[in-house]
């Protein structure tokens, strides 16, 4: 074959350099493995075929660390987990005995059910490495990609809802120590969002929920999480290419964009790193594609469907036929100019594609609504029954590799791991001297004030489906809990979608920031009505590098938290993806990103004429607190206000756990009552989940929002344990919390509802405009203007 | 008999789906076509009744908004538009439509003249895309599609919405005409004398940045979860007034 790669006779050192010069981010076993091969075959293999195999095997498509084998050291007991996936991410839902769960883990995107005739199919990713390049064309093919992978869930479904969150180093980092070769992560932060929002609203989905998060640690390698929701027909959810069907490639053009981009997402970063790897992105492209292939596959033109990701054509065309494999003319291939060489035009990552599997008598009809379109359908290759991928350019074959090895040839890792269980301690600094000016200070702190100028430069409305948007209250620009959108104008039942990531208290222990994250990512969807039986979790890892046993420690220890809590609370992950290695090289040293995991939740609304939201309604309605509230202050806001983490470091204090059985009840009774309550008349009359800067910051957002103030008597708030001092009770950050306004007549019926769980009447809305809170001795501590607090959260990040 | 409107898509149109509800809410016998199929002559729009040119991005709007999905009106359906306004139609052009509306010439459409280009909509001042609620005061105009509507509240979504006329004239020539129909309570783009969307002397053809569509159902509107709640959207009425108007 043209274009050999001579390995068989490289040793280790040869073997790694190869892979190194080749950026096809193998180690040496895997190296060994793919030259043992290709000796048994009594030949050298091609350039394509070597390509092929890096990327079909790279960190970002084969997940190898999640299916490794593991020795854990556990404080010093060891034990051997066979693959994280297998052993903790998958196995609650494989116990789940949920009904709704259409498609789990097998698909482009997980698919639960929504009504009679469809289906809600979701997927979120990560695309770090790219953004951290260029912020702009990384959002923008961020966004591009996910929406591509509900679109290739099933036979196809209809994006109508995006979700992003990003993670980026403090805006106000000094400029002068900005490393050589890295962006100010301001520069990043407005590159990001105008990607995301040129990108997105184009495409004509709506932005409907998000987070942003700042860490000096994200400094090299920012996080953009991208997430799509799509509707999809029941019965659609299967797909299946034949041999003999023919595979199609529609949307934009191949070019050299994104070459390597897969394999080079499993590396690390450095000053170094090549923007080639970054694909290019025209929204209007897809938003074509999308169009021509929802109206073909409600004519059921095509058997099989799948976007064109990481790794191009060869991921695309290699999963599809993996059972039964496929002849491609790469010749045949669309090309943006000429020149690319054959593997250029398999591995290329140029978007905007997606690849069909269809009967060649089709393919006329096919063609046709693509042109009416707008947009580009080619046939390149066959289905077979040779199980064998066979490459053919201009009649030559320049690549024949077997679908067996190309999928399951690669040798599983081994991994150890190793995790030390910090010593607890609460933190420790003097109280504030004024509370006020002490709760302004924490509503201004980055991860916590107004993302405004942000949200508005998305779309949130378009499709005319959100009825719970990303702002409420009197003046519209105070924080939801979460989003609801009818994915049906004929139909009142909605989608929830919400999220949760706290990547801070992993710095103390991964396995409660795990549990904090899918605590909080329900409480926000049941805020707004969510039915908390109903309630489906996806789960994004980005973490730093493997192969580091305490980092892959933390990454177990992550993990185990996911199992606890999705059996805990009976809500099964439906997707997930991991992003590793995200960590950057300074010189000689190593930053590592904070374990950070992404928590989306997928929920439904029976009736979104029933949503609840967060301002306070009424003058004379009581406030009631349903949670207890323990001394977790470690990780927390607090902390880092206060300088006792300089002070201490970071992974000081209690971090906040959840006891799954009381926050079940919690849940379950809070949803089963926005359920029962009439929408007209309601019992619960605003929601607000305490997260972020605790009660104090829950209260302070209820009432500017509905600029109706509050007092508040902090003794009548349940504790689970003995807490002496105000500012831990107003700034802990334990789980499993909601702050309610109830409807004053109503009382008794709320307290009947909760019957079993810690909720208290803690005070009551007031007419006036300012937010009052009398400490543990009944002394007033805070009584601050809502309009001052306002104030406060909207000016850190307003521009 | 069924009164047929159109919803005329282009590469790029997003709020399609949503226009295309309303107006079969409203009564009408609905269908979405793409402008390259009414280009080939597979479908006609001296079959439709309403013409609605909904909003998104035409061709992108790297070019300008609107700009390539009106020269595709202007120079591959040569005359079919005006002449469908004249013969008693209806056209609503919503945000990018409206946009496409006024880059065409089709408004403001002095004296029948559908063929001008005397307003445009540029980039926003401030500057930047914007999603946010506001609320239209309905100005005493001879539009058809907002008969007793004095205040109406929207969502906008646009980068360009900003209204400018090409001179003073033209500006004295649409309030003389009362084809001046909505303008912003609170002016969030820029646009002259705070206009959202202007008419022709007909009366009936529309062109407004802020999305009726997007506010069809009481739940859209925002603080909308306590109290009581109207099912129907306030966004509802302009296509129903359409479809009074050619009922009769």
């Amino acid at each position: 074959m043209e274009n050999e790669i001579a390995i068989s006779r490289l040793a280790d050192e040869g073997l790694a350099e190869l892979s190194s010069k080749m950026l096809l981010s193998l180690d040496l076993h895997e190296l060994k493995t793919v030259q043992a091969h290709y000796k048994k075959l009594g030949r050298e293999p091609s350039q394509v075929e070597l390509e092929t195999i890096a990327q079909t095997w790279s960190e970002h498509c084969k997940h190898k660390t999640f299916r490794a084998q593991i020795s854990f050291n556990e404080n010093g007991k060891k034990k051997k987990i066979k693959g994280l996936f297998n052993s903790f991410i998958k196995k609650a839902t494989d116990k789940s005995k949920k009904k709704w769960l259409v498609s789990v883990f097998t698909d482009n995107a997980g698919i639960i059910k929504f009504n009679g005739e469809y289906n809600i199919a979701m997927k979120a990713e990560t695309h770090n490495h790219p953004s951290a390049l260029d912020p702009y064309g990384g959002a923008n093919t961020g966004i591009g990609g996910v929406v591509r992978d509900v679109l290739g869930a099933g036979l196809g479904a209809r994006p109508f809802a995006n979700t992003d969150v990003f993670c980026f180093a403090p805006h106000d980092f000094p400029r002068n120590k900005t490393p050589e070769g890295i962006l100010h992560p301001k520069r990043i932060f407005k590159g990001v969002r105008q990607g995301v929002a040129d990108y997105g609203n184009r495409i004509g989905i709506p932005t409907v929920n998000g987070a942003i998060l700042f860490d000096e640690r994200y400094l090299g390698n920012p996080l953009v999480y991208c997430g799509t929701v799509g509707l999809i027909p029941k019965g659609m959810e299967k797909k299946k290419a034949s041999s003999g069907e023919v595979i199609v490639v529609v949307g934009g053009r191949t070019g050299r964009d994104g070459i390597h981009g897969a394999t080079f997402s499993s590396i690390g970063l450095s000053g170094e790193s090549s923007a080639s790897a970054v694909q290019i992105g025209n929204p209007i492209e897809e938003k074509k594609m999308i169009d021509a292939i929802l109206k073909e596959r409600d004519l059921k033109l095509y058997t099989a469907i799948t976007d064109c990701g990481a790794g191009g054509f060869s991921s695309a065309v290699g999963e599809m036929a993996s059972e039964t494999g496929a002849r491609v003319w790469l010749e045949k291939a669309p090309l943006k100019y000429k020149g690319l060489a054959p593997w250029e035009i398999f591995l290329s990552e140029a978007q905007e594609r997606m690849v069909l599997a269809m009967p060649e008598k089709n393919f006329e009809k096919f063609r046709e609504i693509c042109g009416i379109e707008g947009t580009e359908a080619t046939i390149i290759g066959e289905f077979t029954k040779t199980k064998k991928l066979e490459l053919f350019y201009s009649n030559e074959l320049v690549g024949e590799i077997e679908m067996d090895f190309l999928h399951n040839g690669v040798p599983v890792k081994k991994m150890k791991a190793e995790w030390r269980a910090p010593k607890e301690k609460e933190i420790d600094c003097a109280e504030p001297k004024n509370y006020g000016s002490t709760l302004k200070q924490i509503l201004g702190m980055p991860n916590i004030a107004s993302k405004e100028k942000t949200v508005r430069k998305y779309d949130h409305e378009v499709m005319g489906g959100t009825v719970g948007k990303p702002f409420e209250g009197k003046e519209n620009d105070s924080p939801a809990d979460a989003a609801v959108v009818r994915p049906l104008l004929s139909d009142w039942k909605g989608v929830v979608i919400s999220n949760g990531i706290n990547p801070f208290y992993s710095d103390i222990d991964p396995y409660w920031m795990a549990c904090s994250a899918i605590d909080e990512a329900l409480r926000n969807a049941i805020a707004v009505g969510a039915d908390f039986e109903r309630i489906a979790l996806l789960d994004n890892f980005s973490w730093g590098n493997p192969e580091n046993a305490e980092t892959l420690g933390g990454l177990v220890r992550a993990c185990e938290g996911c199992l606890d809590a999705s059996k805990g609370f009976n809500a099964p992950f439906i997707s997930g993806k991991d992003s590793l290695y995200n960590e950057f090289i300074l010189g000689k040293e190593k930053v590592s990103i904070p374990g950070t995991l992404l928590i989306s939740a997928l929920g439904i609304i029976e009736d979104s004429r029933k949503k609840v939201s967060m301002p306070f309604k009424r003058e004379g309605n009581a406030v009631f607190i349903v949670g207890e509230t323990f001394s977790e202050l470690g990780g927390s806001h607090y902390a880092k206000l206060s300088g006792t983490e300089k002070a201490a470091g970071k992974g000081a204090g209690r971090v906040p756990k959840v006891n799954f059985k009381k926050a079940k009840g919690i849940f379950s009774k809070i949803s089963a009552l926005m359920r029962s309550q009439s929408a007209e008349e309601k019992i619960i009359v605003s929601c607000h989940d305490c997260s972020e800067g605790g009660i104090a910051v829950a209260l302070a957002e209820m009432a500017f929002a509905g600029m109706n103030g509050a007092e508040i008597f902090l003794e009548k708030i349940p504790l689970g344990e003995k807490i002496a001092r105000n500012d831990f009770v107003l700034f802990s950050e334990s789980n499993s919390r909601f702050i309610v306004e109830v409807e004053a007549k109503q009382k008794e019926k709320f307290l009947k509802a909760m019957k079993g769980c810690a909720a208290a009447e803690i005070g009551h809305v007031l007419s006036g405009k300012s937010l009052v809170v009398n400490g543990l001795e009944g002394k007033k501590i805070i009584g601050e203007p809502l309009d001052d607090l306002k104030r406060a959260w909207k000016k850190t990040l307003d521009w | 008999m069924a009164i047929k409107a159109i919803v005329l898509r282009a590469a790029g149109t997003n709020c399609d789906a949503e226009t295309f509800f309303a107006l079969q809410k409203a009564g009408f016998e609905a269908g979405k076509v793409h402008v390259n199929e009414l280009i080939n002559g597979s479908k006609n729009l001296s079959d439709y009744a309403l013409l609605a040119i909904p909003g998104g991005f035409s061709a992108g709007d790297y070019l300008g908004s609107g700009k390539v999905f009106a020269n595709k009106i202007l120079f591959k359906l040569n005359n079919e538009v005006p002449d469908f306004i004249k013969q008693g139609n209806l056209l609503i052009g919503i945000c990018n439509g409206f946009q496409v509306l006024v880059k065409a010439g089709i408004l403001p459409g002095f004296g029948g003249n559908y063929n001008e280009q005397l307003t445009t909509l540029t980039l926003n001042n401030p500057a930047g895309f914007q999603c946010r609620w506001v609320k239209l005061k309905g100005q005493k105009s001879r539009s058809v599609f907002t008969k007793g509507i004095e205040e109406l509240n929207v969502p906008i979504a646009h980068g360009e919405g900003n209204f400018i006329v090409k001179d003073k004239g033209t500006l004295e020539k649409l309030y003389a005409k009362n084809q001046v129909v909505f303008k912003y309570e609170e002016n969030p783009n820029g646009s002259t004398d705070s206009i959202a969307g202007i008419c022709d002397e007909s009366g009936r053809v529309l062109g407004l940045m802020p999305h009726p569509e997007r506010n069809l159902f009481g739940i859209n509107a925002p603080n909308s979860a306590y109290g009581k709640i109207p099912e129907e959207g306030e966004g509802m009425k302009i296509f129903r007034n359409a479809f009074e108007y050619l009922k009769k």
